[in-house]
């Protein structure tokens, strides 16, 4: 298949050398590659820039209310286990309004990827602070400098039981394509935090540029744990990127084998035999 | 003092004594002698301690709509309660309780027996004290021993090891109610079960109306008193092959639940009022994005935590206006277990015909209150407005139409690719600000608010009773209404079904001519408000409670006599 199949002929609006170009073709690459067809696939997004990324993919969509991108997509995923469902979130998103769904979603291992366009900084409102921005930095709502410690999407996923968990650089694209390849192959949820520059509020592609390494050139085994919590905490000017950990548990659509024969999507409304439910109330 | 239906028995004592699972035994008991039943309760929000109740009232020759504010037989779990529930007590009424808490020797009304030493004898805990006295009453009442026996196998039916304990226990305490040869009380006789009934609360009718409309998908965050719809749906969903999850808020359960309507599944959240004020963000996006959903909003007493286990109509006006923006929505509100049923079944195909969200508006004493009943009708869903299979032609899952509702293609379908989308579009999904446009959009689901509003007008409003003189009232607050109508000549009681769409010309209709009020439980008058401003007319008056209780059907007679109807 060609990443045009994927193109819904929408002409993106983000800002010239914004990150999310970078996600976006990775994105279609990797559709691509596994052969997806578009009509099996669900872009979920939440409000954001990033959120404006189903306008651009030609899937099946729901753009969503703020923060609310992982429940919905789970509901989708439970609802149809046979569709692909691959949610987009931002840090605001994802980290700040959204936060409540992330550890949760991680611990159930729901057969979803999430892709997480972590820019440090709210864009599309143009330009305050959010989790992820660094202590100091100022944005339109600290103009002194932000004075709180920025969270560790990693360490937070790996911690609430992820069964996979990975970064990417959105300048690193072929890299990237693979690391959401293995996520959407990956049974259980994918949790991908994406480090972007806003070039308009927070620019980080220079510092970002000189300090990712790849984690499959130092020898990593993504089925170590404790080396994975490590490699989350670095902390030594250098970031790695690429699959931090991985591994293979049963999914919340296994608690539901018996409702997925046919799966809740695809329950035609029939007449319900109700005698065995009311036995309690004779 | 005669031996007359209807009696009222009220079980009570302190929390974690059992006195629901008494109540029901009881009330099952007289259901299966051909016996009309209610069975109500009280408690606070605690799971041991605190003083709790529950009421069964009954009577083969009439409906039981409510409880009356007398009882003629207390069954005392405790000493508290042997103390505190002797000025509801009726002319012929009697304390059943065991000897070292009723304080006092045995007197007319008050009966004391050795339970805890019948317990201690028998090696059973305290706990089937209540099963112990529940016995009392059975011999006092003549039941029927093998029905006696079959509700408290069927009771321990998963803990056999304490059936036969139970049964020994009931059968002495049978024993114990016989020798008390007290003589003012109605005796059973068993009756043949000419149709099938149900001895059913609010809160399982809607459960089994959803589930009877293809309900495949049900997500809810604990909240009394609308848990239970949770914990019923859990417990049946393997023989029902249905999702029955419990996320982390009210927030992840309707966003799965959009999330698994847009898939397909028919799907159904539950929650109380605080609950649903969490869930009003996502009402908005299933307006949006005409994703069909049913909300079950169990009243609760506001503001805020207010009071998690009572009985409130406090919300009306909220979930009819919930949300930023303008859009169609349906709220119905049910008043008796039946009609739970039928209008949760209603909901669900409202929803999947016209691809709106539909609030179900229930309320406490509705939801954890118990009727016998007629059966429930047989109903079968319909196809809704859903398209399945390969799509011809080109696909736009908002497409304009005539009557509003878009071709709802699922994800997955062949040569149609379904984009949803909260932000305002167009009518392939696609975000935009273009005036036109978005002004389309209005139009098109504003569209749909007219074929709901007619259905609104042909079945929003129920009359019971003639009369020129009319109580207008909505959900719950109906039964101890038609209680009380057992005493009132020539009153007409109005039920307004469907609060949102309005229906107005229906109501206008049926109040043409005659004086009429309003009663709700809820301290503004919200139905009173609605009323004044869909039919600009104002009401001759209005009755509200707001003390967290339901009417007494006492207070309602006191009222119409106030008003000089009588």
């Amino acid at each position: 298949m060609d990443i045009t199949t994927y193109d819904s002929g929408r002409r993106p609006v983000w800002c010239p050398g914004c990150g999310n170009y970078g996600i976006l073709l990775a994105l279609r690459k990797a559709l691509a590659e596994l052969k997806l067809a578009p009509e099996e696939v669900v872009i979920v997004t939440g409000i954001g820039c990033h959120g404006r990324i189903s306008d651009y993919m030609k899937t099946n969509a729901f753009h969503t209310i703020h923060g609310r991108v992982l429940p919905l997509a789970t509901g989708i995923k439970l609802a149809n286990p046979k569709l692909t469902v691959i949610a987009h979130s931002g840090d605001g998103d994802a980290y700040a309004i959204g936060m409540g769904h992330l550890p949760h979603t991680a611990r159930r291992n729901i057969d979803i990827t999430l892709i997480v366009h972590n820019n440090m900084v709210f864009g599309l409102t143009t330009g305050q602070v959010t989790p992820t921005t660094p202590i100091g930095v100022k944005t339109k709502s600290t103009p002194f400098g932000n004075f709180e410690k920025p969270i560790n999407p990693l360490l937070l996923a790996l911690a609430s039981g992820a069964t996979f968990v990975a970064r990417g650089f959105s300048a690193e694209i072929d890299h990237l394509k693979e690391i959401i390849k293995e996520g959407i192959s990956h049974r259980g949820f994918a949790f991908i935090d994406v480090l972007q520059p806003c070039v308009t509020f927070f620019n980080t592609y220079t510092v970002l540029r000189e300090r990712v390494y790849k984690l499959e050139e130092s020898g990593h085994d993504p089925s170590n744990l404790e080396e994975a919590f490590r490699l989350a905490m670095q902390n030594d000017k250098r970031i790695p990127i690429g699959v931090f950990y991985k591994r293979e548990e049963p999914t919340l659509e296994d608690a539901f084998k018996h409702a997925m024969n046919p799966p809740p999507a695809e329950r035609l409304p029939v007449k319900v035999d109700l005698s065995k439910a009311l036995t309690r109330f004779r | 003092m005669g031996k007359d239906w209807p009696l009222s028995i009220l079980v009570a004592g302190p929390a974690g004594a059992g006195v629901f699972a008494a109540s029901l035994i009881i009330g099952r008991v007289l259901f299966r002698h051909g016996v009309n039943v209610f069975i109500t309760n009280e408690y606070p929000s605690l799971i041991r301690g605190g003083n709790q109740w529950a009421l069964i009232r009954s009577s083969p020759d009439e409906y039981i709509f409510s409880h009356r504010r007398l009882v003629d037989i207390v069954l005392a779990l405790d000493n508290y309660s042997a103390r505190a529930y002797i000025s509801k007590l009726s002319e012929r009424g009697i304390i059943l309780c065991d000897e070292k808490d009723c304080g006092q020797n045995s007197n007319e009304h008050v009966r004391a027996f050795p339970f805890r030493k019948v317990l201690e004898e028998y090696k059973a805990p305290q706990v089937a004290l209540n099963t112990l006295a529940s016995g009392v009453i059975f011999g006092i009442l003549g039941a029927s021993k093998d029905t006696v026996s079959e509700v408290i196998s069927e009771q321990f039916k998963h803990r056999k090891e304490y059936a036969e304990l139970n049964l020994k226990l009931i059968n002495k305490g049978y024993e114990l109610g016989v020798a008390l040869s007290v003589g003012q009380f109605p005796q059973l006789s068993k009756k043949v079960e000419e149709k099938k009934r149900l001895l059913i609360d609010g809160n399982s009718s809607v459960a089994l109306g959803a589930l009877a409309a293809g309900m495949s998908f049900f997500a809810a965050y604990p909240m009394t008193p609308a848990s239970p719809i949770l914990h019923f749906l859990a417990e049946i969903q393997r023989d029902y092959g249905i999702v029955v999850f419990q996320p982390e808020s009210e927030l992840a359960a309707i966003n799965m639940a959009i999330g698994a309507a847009y898939a397909g599944a028919r799907a159904m959240v539950a929650t109380s009022g605080g609950g649903f004020s969490l869930m009003v963000e996502a009402l908005g996006q299933a307006a949006m994005t005409e994703t069909p959903i049913v909300i079950v909003e169990v009243q609760r007493p506001g503001p805020s935590t207010g009071l998690p286990t009572h009985t409130a109509q406090g919300d009306l006006r909220f979930v009819i206006h919930a949300s930023q923006g303008e859009f169609p929505r349906v709220v119905l509100a049910p008043g008796d277990p039946g009609e739970a049923f039928t209008l949760s079944f209603k909901a669900m195909e409202i929803a999947w015909r016209y691809q709106v969200p539909v609030i179900l508006l229930s309320d406490k004493f509705l939801a954890e209150s118990y009727w016998s009943i007629d059966e429930f009708p047989s109903l079968t869903p319909s196809p809704g407005s859903v398209i399945r299979g390969e799509y011809q032609g080109d696909y736009a899952r908002y497409r304009i139409t005539e009557d509003g509702v878009s071709p709802m293609a699922l994800p997955g379908t062949k040569n149609a690719l379904v984009y949803a989308n909260s932000s305002e579009h167009d009518e392939y999904g696609g975000g935009t600000i273009d005036p036109k446009m978005v002004r389309a959009m209005n139009e098109k689901r504003f569209r749909k608010y007219e074929s709901l509003k007619s259905i609104a007008e042909k079945e929003g409003v129920k009359t019971y009773g003639k009369g020129d003189k009319i109580i207008v009232t909505w959900g719950s607050t109906k039964m101890p209404i038609l209680e009380a109508l057992k005493s009132l000549k020539d009153i007409r009681v109005v039920q307004v079904l469907w609060l949102e769409p309005f229906p107005e010309e229906a109501l206008r209709q049926e109040l043409a001519g005659s004086q009429f009020v309003v009663i709700e439980n809820n301290m503004t008058g919200q139905l009173v408000s609605v009323i004044r401003e869909k039919l600009l007319v104002k009401p001759h008056g209005f009755l509200g409670k707001y003390d967290g209780r339901p009417f007494d059907p006492e207070e309602i007679e006191s009222y119409i006599a106030s008003l000089g109807w009588v």
